[in-house]
């Protein structure tokens, strides 16, 4: 029995149970003595409903992860579990459920607090789903990330120079499982990332004084949507940019100038993802900026600064924590940024510091690994996890750092 | 008194050259620095203007098609030999060679192997399909000679719209120069037309940029950003009244914040492992559907949509929960009576921009295998299907010419979507706002 009539049954169940219990309730309240009523009709129905629908869908889950955790009995078993005897226990449930809750309703039944109660655990079901992500992502992350590192050293991952994932066709063959040392990667994130912050922080930062400090509300509330379109183009977007403009824009130019620029070097990728991230930079350290106190500037103008000196002296001083975050957050947006090197830089692992060459991110590879059709356990769709998790960590660490530092300069002026 | 007399000495001539010349150079670095502010400013407007230009100006002409009408004669033998109309018949039926006939029959001095190819490549691959379908839908044609107007081959598509120029040699150049002369005769005879371009918006990806259309992979992200909606919203909207209402303030709901905080900045691509290994390896969803692609697009668009139900819950003032309170509601009544009514223009604002940043993002979708090339217009949330932003991303890896056209209208188009979802959102934002 597939799942989809099985929640048509329950669905419309629960309509009728609603139904009835309504009616059912409010045919005691027409003929009711001197007893008070303790709760609604409809909450008698949703009370029906809820003793139809909280068992089964506890049945329906237990289902769904029994059907996806491998057990050792044998399979005639396991299909007359999956296929017939939880359709009908959950139907059975259901119906019962729906039955004798009905049956219940009275005027003495005070249904509210059984309500509230389960629409409570609902809410905090709802909220635990978070925590559930953030483990989910851990665990499947890790659990691959170990098995690579079963075939691959934790040394050659972190300290090798090569990175050359392909795999021989035959298991014995000599050197099949390619090489897999990811500090050209780290170090071609790190320069793109680099190139990304020198494009995007002198211009987010300089347009967020602007706006604050001298722009008058006019044209802040004009230019400023305006700069955050940058923010919500879609990155498939800006990667297309910066591979079919950007890249033999700054390919040409490099040959009008002697110089041999690649069509995919990190220049263009790192150029386009730091207009990416320039309205995510001004926009917070807007914030920031205007959170400093009024008093600071006041008492640098009444002792004779300029704007600009009290930018330069008082402002940005005061606001460096909260700079130093926002820089931070960028920083951790443009490592973990996908589509803009995934068609704007190389495929191949070179380790250089030359802007002009291409070079591969962590994110370039985790895609080039894993698009396409090959064997889940391969040490080659595995190090992709392992990849994977360096990125969150790092993304982590960043993310944690740039918050505590936000909050601390919070409290500082709070 | 000493104190003020002796600073009173100290006190420098305000009018000294050194000083005035102090002032000047203070004032010119004032100056200079609010250039640089307004340059700051100018130089983004102007990245953004150079990348909207660039894209439509190579996009505008994705919504044009070049077509080429050609008399073609629907011989019965070809079609239909047993004079049955049966529709299987009808269907198998070559209608390559009838496209062919109608070429040859229109350059009657082309001679040899070589020229015949060149010349059959005129039009478009799709041209037999759109024959078929015109016998199919009236089988009375058969045996009649009309002047079908036909899609033009990418080439010529190009070549037409200008972007292959007669003036590069003829080695350098895809369209050749006995193709130029045949175009030219057509273009006389004003059997060339260039119209719009309706298969781009019905029709779904194809191996031919000139009949390839975004259809298919619009339906593909309706159905994802459903799937996304359905999941995320009601999640979304009850973490954020368990937070604000109900919370005490413990250890759980301090980690339920802070992971809130981190997952909104976790790099999607993390999401598209995630999916991968949850949906795909684990749970055994089909793979390419925009089922599993709306689950991971769900959990990550699920903490932009908490934090901004939050802000919104946040906003309601406190005297009106105090005055359901007062009335006898119970804490759950004040909630779902009051306050979330009245927090829903918010919510829904940021439910949109949620959802407009998830109809643009490709990376973890990529993971889930919605890269497939796909001809079909999806018809379920398990159907095999592909999403704008992927198709996009598709295209611009084709090396045709054409396609960097095709991507830029498609461009065009998501963008045209997002900036509908945008102004909703301010729309909402502005209509429903209220100050309390």
């Amino acid at each position: 029995m597939s799942i989809s009539p099985l929640i048509i049954v329950l669905l419309a169940l629960c309509a009728a149970g609603y139904w009835f219990g309504s009616k059912k309730a409010l045919a005691i309240n027409t003929n009711r003595t001197s007893r008070v009523f303790s709760s609604r009709p409809h909450q008698y129905g949703m009370y029906v409903v809820a003793w139809g629908a909280v068992p089964s869908v506890v049945l329906l889950v237990l289902w769904f992860v029994l059907s996806i955790t491998p057990v050792g009995a044998s399979a005639t078993f396991t299909e007359l579990v999956e296929r017939i005897l939880f359709p009908v226990v959950i139907l059975l449930a259901a119906v019962g459920g729906v039955f004798f809750s009905f049956k219940k309703i009275d005027a003495d039944l005070r249904v509210r607090k059984t309500l509230e109660g389960v629409v409570y655990g609902v809410l905090i079901l709802a909220s635990t789903l978070s925590i559930f992500t953030t483990i989910g992502i851990v665990f499947s992350l890790l659990f691959e990330t170990l098995q690579f590192f079963e075939k691959v050293p934790l040394s050659e991952f972190f300290l090798g120079l090569e990175w050359s994932p392909q795999t021989a066709l035959r298991a014995d063959q000599v050197g099949s499982s390619g090489a897999f040392g990811a500090i050209p990667l780290f170090a071609g994130t790190m320069l793109i990332t680099l190139i990304a912050m020198i494009v995007a922080v002198p211009l987010g930062l300089m347009s967020a004084i602007y706006m604050t400090e001298y722009a008058s509300s006019r044209f802040r509330a004009t230019v400023k949507p305006i700069l955050e379109i940058l923010a919500g183009i879609p990155t498939v977007v800006y990667g297309f940019f910066a591979a079919l403009t950007v890249g033999v824009f700054f390919r040409d130019v490099g040959t009008s100038l002697g110089l041999s620029v690649v069509s995919e070097s990190a220049l263009a990728a790192g150029v386009v993802m730091g207009m990416m991230i320039i309205p995510f930079i001004s926009s917070l350290s807007d914030d920031i900026i205007m959170a400093v106190p009024q008093s600071l500037r006041d008492g640098s103008y009444g002792l004779g600064a300029t704007r600009s000196e009290t930018v330069v002296k008082v402002i940005i001083p005061a606001a460096l924590p909260g700079i130093v975050g926002a820089i931070l957050l960028a920083v951790s947006r443009a490592i973990g940024e996908t589509m803009i090197v995934v068609m704007a830089a190389g495929f191949a692992a070179n380790l250089t510091a030359n802007p002009l060459e291409a070079v591969t991110t962590v994110t370039v590879q985790i895609v080039g690994l894993l698009v396409g059709d090959q064997e889940f356990d391969s040490a080659k769709t595995l190090a992709a996890f392992a990849l994977a998790l360096v990125l969150f960590a790092i993304t982590l660490v960043l993310n944690v750092i740039a918050l505590v530092v936000v909050r601390k300069y919070r409290e500082k002026y709070d | 008194m000493t104190d003020i007399s002796s600073s009173n000495k100290a006190v420098k001539d305000w009018a000294s050259a050194e000083t005035v010349s102090n002032l000047k150079k203070r004032h010119r670095s004032e100056k200079r620095f609010r250039i640089l502010g307004i340059g700051a400013i100018f130089t983004a407007l102007t990245l953004l203007a150079i990348l909207i230009v660039s894209i439509v100006g190579k996009g505008a002409t994705a919504f044009l098609q070049t077509t080429v009408t050609l008399d073609v004669t629907f011989k019965e033998q070809v079609i239909d030999p047993k004079g049955t109309r049966d529709e299987a018949t009808m269907r198998a039926a070559s209608y390559g060679g009838l496209v062919r006939d109608a070429l040859r029959a229109e350059f009657p001095d082309v001679k040899g192997r070589r020229d015949l190819r060149v010349l059959f490549g005129f039009v478009s691959k799709g041209a037999p399909l759109q024959l078929r379908d015109m016998v199919l839908e009236n089988p009375d044609l058969i045996g009649q000679t009309i002047p079908v107007t036909l899609v033009a081959s990418d080439d010529i598509d190009m070549f037409n719209k200008g972007y292959i120029p007669r003036d590069v040699p003829e080695g350098d150049r895809r369209v050749k120069d006995k193709e130029i002369t045949w175009y030219d005769q057509l273009a006389e005879k004003g059997h060339v037309e260039t119209r719009f371009n309706v298969d781009f918006f019905t029709s779904g990806d194809s191996r031919e940029p000139e009949i390839a259309g975004i259809w298919g992979a619009i339906v593909g992200s309706m159905y994802t950003l459903f799937v996304t909606f359905i999941i995320s919203f009601p999640i979304g909207v009850m973490s954020a009244i368990y937070l604000e209402e109900f919370a005490p303030k413990n250890k759980l709901t301090d980690l339920i914040e802070v992971n809130i905080n981190n997952l909104a900045a976790v790099p999607s691509i993390v999401f598209g492992l995630l999916g991968l290994a949850l949906f795909l390896n684990v749970a055994h969803l089909p793979r390419s559907a925009p089922l599993v692609g709306g689950l991971t697009l769900a959990l990550m668009t699920l903490p932009t949509i908490i934090i901004a139900a939050r802000a919104s819950i946040r906003s309601i003032p406190d005297s009106i929960r105090d005055a359901a309170l007062g009335l006898g509601a119970s804490r759950q009544q004040m909630v779902f009576h009051h306050v979330l009514p009245l927090s829903m223009p918010g919510i829904m604002t940021g439910t949109i921009i949620g959802l407009s940043q998830a109809l643009g993002e490709t990376a973890p979708l990529l993971m889930i295998g919605m890269v497939a090339f796909i001809v079909d217009i999806p018809g379920a949330v398990t159907d095999p299907a592909t999403v704008l932003p992927v198709q996009i991303f598709l295209w611009a890896d084709s090396p045709e010419r054409a396609f960097v056209e095709k991507t830029s209208g498609a461009i065009i188009v998501l963008l045209g979507f997002l900036v509908f979802m945008n102004a909703l959102a301010v729309v909402l934002r502005k209509k429903f706002e209220r100050r309390w």
